[in-house]
C-alpha cells in the first residue's frame, strides 16, 4: 500500500504543477501597476486641458532608400516603389514620432478604452507604423495582402508572441499587459516591414502626423513630463504644466546629425531567475 | 473470404503501379549535372522494388485462395527448407547491397570530392524565414562579418563595411542568380535554428545548421526560375519560407549581379 | 519455499510470498495467492500483469482515439486550408479562435500527433499491453517478476500521458518543434515560436516519464522471460510473440536511457542556461542568444540513437503476433522458427547500427553516411526473411480466413509495401531528394504505424475471448478490415507520389509554391480517405465494447491453438495457472502434425508417439 501511494502522488503533484503554470500565465494578462502610491480611477470632471505641438527636423534629413520586395514577388507586385519609413521628414517635420505622458499622471488611474486601434498589413508594410495603446486595450491587427504574414511583436516586459495571418484571414485581436515604449513588430518572412507600438498605464499619446503635428487631448489639469520617441532619433523629454480647459503648445527638435543605430539586436540574458533578474538586466547592458 | 481478399489485394497492387509506371505527378525535370544520375538510380531501384512489390502481393493473393480451407484434410507439416532459406537471403542480400554500393556513386560525386577551382562562390544564410543570399563582389572575397552588426532590415548578415572586401559584397533576400554550365559552390548557414536548402528540380537538399558551414557544389544545366523551398520544420511559417533560384546565363547573370550592386 | 532464502523477493500483498531465484525454469507450486479484494487494489493500483496490461491497453485506445482526431485535423486543414470549422474548433477554444486551423496550429496538431502515436500508442499498445497480460501466461509465469516495478511502469507512463496532455491547455499552446524536437528549434524557447515555451517542457518531461517507465517495464519482461518460465520452457520453444516483446524490451532496455538522457540535456539547455545543444552566436528574431558551444547535430544523433531502435520496438511486437496468428490459422508450424528468431534478434541489433540514416543532408561526415547506409540496406535483409518465412508458412497451409488472421494477412502486405521504400530512402543518393518529403511520411505510416496497428488488431481480435471471456463480433470485425485495409492504402500510396514530386513534410498548406498547387487535388482525396477509414475505426470501438458485455460467450481455447494461454479459463483467473503450474512438452507451433489426433498439439500435451 505504501508504495501504492506514490504514483498517485506524482499524478497529483503534476497535476497541480500544470493548473499552476496555466495560473501563473493568466496573472500575466492583468494590466499591472507600477506607482507607490495607490491609483485613484480618474473621474472627468470638465476642466481637462489639451498639448498640441509640432516636431521639427533640422538639417540635411537621410534620403529614404527603395525597400527591394522580390524576396516575395506578391509584395513587389503589390507595392513596386516601396521606400523606407525608418526617417520620414516633410519640409523640415518629423513624421512618426511618438509622443506621451512620461510622468505626472501616477496619482490616477483610468479606464481601459473600448476602441481597438488598427494595424494593417498592407503593401507589405505596416499602417501605421507607430501607435500608441493602453496596456490591456485591444490591439486589432488586419491584413489586406494577397500574402502571408507572420506578426512577431518582440517586448522586452511583455510576453513574447509570433503568429501567421494568411491572406484573408480574420482580425487577430490581441492586448499587451505591461506598459513598455516602444515595443518593436516585425514579419519574419518580410525583414523589411517593422512597426512600434507604445504601451502606456494611460491613454494619453500621439503620433505626429506627416506635417509633423500631434495632439493629446483631456488631460487632467497637471503638471507633465512629456516624452518625444523616434525610432532612429531617440528621446527627448519636455516639461509641461496643464492648467484646467488649458490648450499648451509645446515643440520638439531633432537634429540630422543625431541619428543613431539603435541596434536593433538584443543580448539575451543565460539564465533568469527570479531573484536577479534585475542585476542579471544590468550586467548585460 | 480468400478470394475477395486476393482480388483486394491485387486490385491495390495494381492501383500502385499505375499510379508509380503513369507518372501522372512526378519530379519535376533535373536541371543539374548529377541530376539525371539520380533519376537512374531512382528507376533503377523502383524497377526492382516495384518487382518485389508485385511478386510478394501476387504470392500472398495466390497462396490466400489457393490454400484456404477447402475440403477435408490438413495442412502440410512443412516447415523448414536450409536450402531454401539460404537462397533467399542470399539473393536479397545481394540486391540490396548491390544497390546500396550504386546508390554512394552520386553522393560520392557530390559529397566526397571538394568543389572544383573556379566555381563561383555564393553564401546562403537562412533565418527565419527568409534566405539570405552573398555573392563576394568583383573582388571575389567575401568580407568580414560581426554578428552585432546583424540588422534585418538592411544588414542581414552582419557585413563589416570597415572591411574593404566587405564593401563589394552582393546581398540579397530569396533572389538567388547563378550562371548555367558553371560550377556553383554554396556555403550553407543559418542564422536561428536548423533549415534545408531544396531545390526539387537540382535534385539537391541540404542542411543549414546554425554554428557549422556546409559546403556542397552542383553545376545548373539548363535556364529558368526555380523555387527554393525549406525542408527542414523551422517555425511556424515553415511552409511559406519560399525563396528563387535564377539559372542565367553568363551575360545575363553578370548584368543581374551588377543591378544588385547599384540598388 | 523460505523467502529469506531468495536473493529478491517481492511481497504483492503483504501476505504471498514470492519468490525469484537465479536459475532457469522455476515451478511456484505454492505460488496460490487470492485476487485482492479492495476494487482500487484490485483494479486500479493493481499488481497483477493482467489487469496492468488491460491499463496500458485502455490507456493506448485513449491516446489513439485523440491521435485520429488530431490527425483529421490536420488533414481537413491539408485538403481546405481556408476553411472555417467552428464547431471542430470548439475542441480547442484558444488555438482554434474563428475556427480555422491556423499554420502554427497545425504545427502542434502534427508535433502532438506523432508523439502521441509513437510513445503512447504503437509503444504502450503492443509492448505494454498485450506483451504485460500474455508474456507470463505465454511462458508459464504466475506473473510478471516484480509486480510492483510493473505497477509503476504504468502509472508513470499514464503521469506521461497527462504531462503532454497539459501541453494543449498551457500559455502558448502545444510546441510546434515536431515529434523529433531538433535543436536548436526546441531549445530557444518562446522566442523561436508559439508552444515551445511551457508546451516543449511539458513536452520534455512527458517524454522523460515515459522512458522511466519504460525502462521499468523493460527489466521485467527481461528478467519474466529469462527466470520464470515454466518447466520445458526452453527458449527455443517460446511462442514468437515471447520473443518478440524480449527482444523489444531489450531494445527498450538500451534505447530508452538515451532519450532520457537526451531529454534532461535540452530541458538543462532550456531553463538553466546550459548549451549542450545550442551553438554560439544564435540570432533569433534579433535577440543574440547567450548560448556557446552546443551542437545541433548532437540532439540529432541522440535522438535518433533511440529513434531508430523505437521504430523496432513498435513493430517488433507486431511481427510476433503477425507470427503467432499466421500459424494458428495456417494451421501449420511457422515456417524456420530459427530463422525467424535470428531475424528478430538482427533487426534489433542492426536496428542499433542504422540510426545515421535520419541524418544523411544534416551536415554530417559524408562518409559516415554511407557506412549507415550500407548497414541500412542489409537490415532489408533479415526483414525480408521473416517476409518470405510468413509467405512459406501460407504455402500447402488451410488458411482460415478469421478476423485475426485478417489483420495478420494486411500485416504482411502493408510490411512488404511499408519495407519497399525503405530500400529507395536507405541509399545516400536517393534521400537526396527524398529526405523530409512525403516519401518519407508514406514509409514510415506504412511500416512502424499501420503495420504496427494491424499487428495490435490482430491481437486484439485474436486475444480478445481470453481477456473477457466473450467474441468479437464477426461480421463487424471483417467490415472494420475491409474498411480499414482499403483506406490505409488509399491513404499512403499517394503520399509517394507527393513526395516524388518533392512535396516537404509538415507543410500546412501547399499556397506558398508554384511547385506544391498542382499537387492539391491528392491532398483532397487522402483527406476524403482518410475520413472515410477514420469513421472505420467506430466499428472498432464499438464492437469492442459491446461485446465485452454482450459478444458471444467464448470457449477456453476458440482457435484451437496451442500455446499456454490457451490452457486456462476464459478470462485467466488471478494467478493464471492456480496451483498447477503448466509442464511444457513441445514446441509453440505444433499445427498439423502427421499422426495426431487433432490439427493442433497444445505445448503441454504429454509427449506422443508422434516426434516432437
Amino acid at each position: 500500500m505504501r508504495i501504492g501511494k506514490s504514483p498517485l502522488v506524482l499524478v497529483l503533484t503534476l497535476a497541480a504543477l500544470s493548473l499552476q503554470c496555466g495560473k501563473k500565465e493568466e496573472v500575466g494578462e492583468a494590466p499591472k501597476e507600477e506607482g507607490a502610491a495607490p491609483a485613484v480611477a480618474y473621474q472627468p470632471t470638465g476642466d481637462e486641458g489639451t498639448i498640441t505641438g509640432v516636431v521639427n527636423f533640422t538639417g540635411q534629413p537621410p534620403q529614404r532608400r527603395r525597400i527591394q520586395m522580390d524576396a516575395d514577388p506578391v509584395c513587389a507586385q503589390k507595392n513596386p516603389s516601396a521606400l523606407s519609413e525608418d526617417v520620414i521628414v516633410n519640409n523640415g517635420k518629423l513624421q512618426n514620432v511618438f509622443v506621451y505622458v512620461k510622468s505626472g499622471l501616477e496619482k490616477y488611474s483610468f479606464s481601459v478604452p473600448s476602441e481597438e486601434p488598427v494595424l494593417d498589413q498592407n503593401g507589405c508594410m505596416y499602417r501605421p507604423r507607430v501607435l500608441g495603446v493602453m496596456a490591456g486595450q485591444n490591439l486589432k491587427i488586419i491584413t489586406s495582402d494577397p500574402t502571408n504574414h507572420n506578426i512577431h511583436p518582440t517586448p522586452k516586459n511583455n510576453p513574447e508572441w509570433n503568429v501567421n495571418q494568411p491572406p484573408g484571414s480574420e482580425p487577430i485581436i490581441r492586448s499587451f499587459p505591461r506598459p513598455e515604449v516602444m515595443i518593436p513588430v516585425k514579419c519574419n518572412q518580410h525583414p523589411w516591414m517593422r512597426a512600434y507600438v507604445g504601451v502606456l498605464r494611460h491613454p494619453f499619446h500621439a503620433v505626429s502626423r506627416e506635417d509633423g503635428s500631434f495632439e493629446i487631448k483631456g488631460l487632467p489639469p497637471g503638471e507633465y513630463e512629456i516624452e518625444a520617441w523616434h525610432e532612429r532619433y531617440g528621446a527627448q523629454v519636455a516639461k509641461v504644466t496643464v492648467g484646467a480647459k488649458e490648450t499648451k503648445q509645446i515643440e520638439f527638435t531633432y537634429a540630422a546629425g543625431q541619428a543613431y543605430r539603435p541596434g536593433s539586436l538584443r543580448l539575451m540574458p543565460a539564465l533568469v531567475l527570479p531573484c536577479c533578474e534585475k542585476t542579471m538586466a544590468r550586467a548585460a547592458k | 473470404m480468400g478470394f475477395a481478399l486476393a482480388l483486394v489485394i491485387g486490385v491495390i497492387t495494381l492501383g500502385t503501379v499505375v499510379l508509380f509506371a503513369g507518372r501522372f505527378w512526378w519530379f519535376p525535370e533535373a536541371i543539374s549535372e548529377h541530376g539525371p544520375s539520380i533519376d537512374r538510380q531512382f528507376m533503377l531501384t523502383l524497377t526492382i522494388i516495384g518487382i518485389a512489390f508485385i511478386l510478394a502481393q501476387a504470392t500472398l493473393a495466390f497462396f490466400i485462395v489457393r490454400y484456404r480451407r477447402q475440403g477435408e484434410g490438413r495442412a502440410s507439416y512443412w516447415h523448414d527448407s536450409p536450402r531454401l532459406e539460404a537462397l533467399w537471403t542470399t539473393i536479397t542480400a545481394v540486391v540490396f547491397l548491390s544497390l546500396a554500393v550504386l546508390g554512394q556513386r552520386v553522393w560520392a560525386k557530390l559529397h566526397l570530392n571538394a568543389p572544383p577551382p573556379g566555381a563561383l562562390q555564393v553564401e546562403v544564410t537562412a533565418q527565419q524565414f527568409v534566405w539570405n543570399i552573398r555573392y563576394p563582389g568583383p573582388d571575389g572575397k567575401f568580407g568580414r562579418t560581426r554578428t552585432e552588426l546583424i540588422n534585418d532590415v538592411d544588414n542581414p548578415v552582419g557585413l563589416d563595411f570597415t572591411d574593404p572586401a566587405a564593401q563589394d559584397d552582393i546581398v540579397t533576400v530569396n533572389q538567388m542568380a547563378i550562371p548555367v554550365n558553371r560550377d556553383i559552390h554554396v556555403i550553407l548557414r543559418s542564422k536561428d535554428v536548423i533549415h534545408s536548402f531544396w531545390v526539387p528540380p537540382l535534385r539537391m537538399k541540404q542542411d543549414a545548421v546554425p554554428g557549422l558551414a556546409i559546403n556542397i557544389h552542383f553545376k545548373a544545366v539548363k535556364t529558368g526560375q526555380f523555387e527554393i523551398a525549406c525542408a527542414e520544420l523551422c517555425g511556424l511559417t515553415h511552409h511559406r519560407m519560399r525563396g528563387f533560384l535564377l539559372v542565367l546565363s553568363e551575360p545575363e547573370f553578370e548584368r543581374w549581379l551588377q543591378q544588385r550592386a547599384s540598388p | 519455499m523460505g523467502a529469506s532464502s531468495a536473493p529478491f523477493s517481492v511481497s504483492a500483498q503483504g501476505k504471498n510470498p514470492r519468490i525469484l531465484k537465479g536459475g532457469k525454469a522455476m515451478t511456484q507450486a505454492t505460488a496460490v495467492h487470492e485476487a485482492p479484494k479492495s476494487f482500487i487494489r484490485r483494479y486500479i493500483f493493481s499488481t497483477d500483469h493482467k489487469v496492468i496490461g488491460l491499463q496500458y491497453l485502455f490507456l493506448a485506445m485513449a491516446a489513439v482515439a485523440i491521435g485520429i482526431v488530431l490527425s483529421l485535423y490536420m488533414r481537413l486543414r491539408l485538403a481546405w486550408p481556408t476553411e472555417r470549422w467552428p464547431l471542430l474548433g470548439k475542441l480547442f477554444p484558444n488555438a482554434m479562435a474563428g475556427g480555422t486551423i491556423s499554420p502554427e496550429f497545425y504545427l502542434s496538431l502534427v508535433t502532438m500527433h506523432g508523439t502521441i502515436m509513437v510513445f503512447f500508442v504503437l509503444t504502450t499498445a503492443p509492448l505494454g499491453g498485450f506483451g504485460n497480460y500474455f508474456l507470463p501466461i505465454q511462458v508459464g509465469a504466475h506473473d510478471m517478476a516484480f509486480p510492483v516495478l510493473n505497477m509503476l511502469s504504468f502509472w508513470v507512463t499514464l503521469a506521461g500521458f497527462l504531462v503532454l496532455m497539459a501541453a494543449f491547455f498551457v500559455s502558448g499552446g502545444a510546441p510546434i518543434s515536431g515529434w523529433t524536437a531538433y535543436a536548436p528549434l526546441s531549445a530557444v524557447g518562446e522566442i523561436a515560436g508559439p508552444g515551445l515555451g511551457m508546451g516543449q517542457n511539458l513536452w520534455i518531461l512527458s517524454i522523460a516519464l515515459f522512458c522511466i517507465a519504460s525502462l521499468l517495464g523493460a527489466l521485467n519482461f527481461i528478467t519474466t522471460t529469462l527466470n520464470l518460465r515454466t518447466k520445458g520452457m526452453a527458449m527455443t520453444r517460446l511462442p514468437l510473440t515471447v520473443w518478440a516483446w524480449f527482444t523489444t524490451a531489450v531494445l527498450a532496455l538500451l534505447a530508452f536511457p538515451v532519450l532520457l538522457a537526451g531529454g534532461i540535456l535540452l530541458l538543462l539547455d532550456r531553463v538553466a542556461g546550459t548549451s549542450f545543444f545550442v551553438p554560439g552566436g544564435l540570432i533569433v528574431s534579433d535577440k543574440i542568444l547567450p548560448h556557446k558551444g552546443g551542437s545541433p547535430l548532437l540532439w540529432q544523433h541522440l535522438f535518433w540513437f533511440f529513434g531508430h531502435p523505437e521504430v523496432y520496438i513498435a513493430i517488433l511486437p507486431g511481427m510476433g503476433i503477425t507470427s503467432h496468428v499466421l500459424s494458428t490459422f495456417a494451421r501449420k508450424p511457422i515456417f524456420g522458427y530459427r530463422a525467424m528468431v535470428t531475424a528478430i534478434f538482427a533487426i534489433g541489433l542492426l536496428g542499433f547500427l542504422v540510426w545515421g540514416h535520419h541524418m544523411f543532408v544534416s551536415g554530417m561526415s559524408p562518409y559516415s553516411a554511407i557506412a549507415f547506409s550500407l548497414l541500412t540496406l542489409s537490415i532489408g535483409v533479415p526483414s525480408a526473411i521473416k517476409t518470405f518465412n510468413w509467405l512459406a508458412t501460407l504455402y500447402k497451409a488451410r488458411i482460415h480466413f478469421t478476423v485475426p488472421m485478417l489483420f495478420a494477412l494486411g500485416f504482411v502486405s502493408i510490411f512488404v509495401t511499408g519495407g519497399l521504400s525503405g530500400i529507395v530512402l536507405g541509399q545516400t543518393s536517393l534521400d537526396i531528394p527524398m529526405h523530409d518529403t512525403y516519401f518519407v511520411v508514406a514509409h514510415f505510416h506504412l511500416i512502424m504505424g499501420v503495420a504496427a496497428i494491424f499487428g495490435i488488431f490482430a491481437g486484439t481480435y485474436y486475444w480478445f475471448p481470453k481477456i473477457f471471456g466473450r467474441m468479437m463480433n464477426d461480421a463487424l470485425g471483417k467490415l472494420h478490415f475491409w474498411l480499414t485495409f482499403i483506406g490505409i492504402y488509399a491513404i499512403f500510396i499517394p503520399m509517394h507520389i507527393l513526395g516524388i514530386a518533392g512535396h516537404p513534410r509538415r507543410y500546412a498548406e501547399t499556397a506558398g509554391f508554384d511547385f506544391l498547387t498542382p499537387l492539391q487535388p491528392i491532398h483532397v482525396f487522402i483527406t476524403i480517405a482518410a475520413l472515410i477509414t477514420a469513421g472505420a475505426q467506430l466499428l472498432f470501438f464499438f464492437n469492442f465494447f459491446w461485446s465485452i458485455w454482450k459478444g458471444k460467450k467464448a470457449e477456453m481455447n476458440p482457435w484451437r491453438a496451442t500455446t499456454l494461454e490457451w490452457t486456462i479459463p476464459s478470462p485467466p483467473p488471478h494467478d493464471n495457472f492456480g496451483p498447477q503450474t503448466p509442464v511444457v512438452h513441445r514446441g509453440p507451433y505444433e499445427y498439423s502434425v502427421p499422426g495426431a489426433a487433432e490439427d493442433y498439439l497444445l505445448q503441454t500435451a504429454p509427449p506422443a508417439p508422434t516426434k516432437s
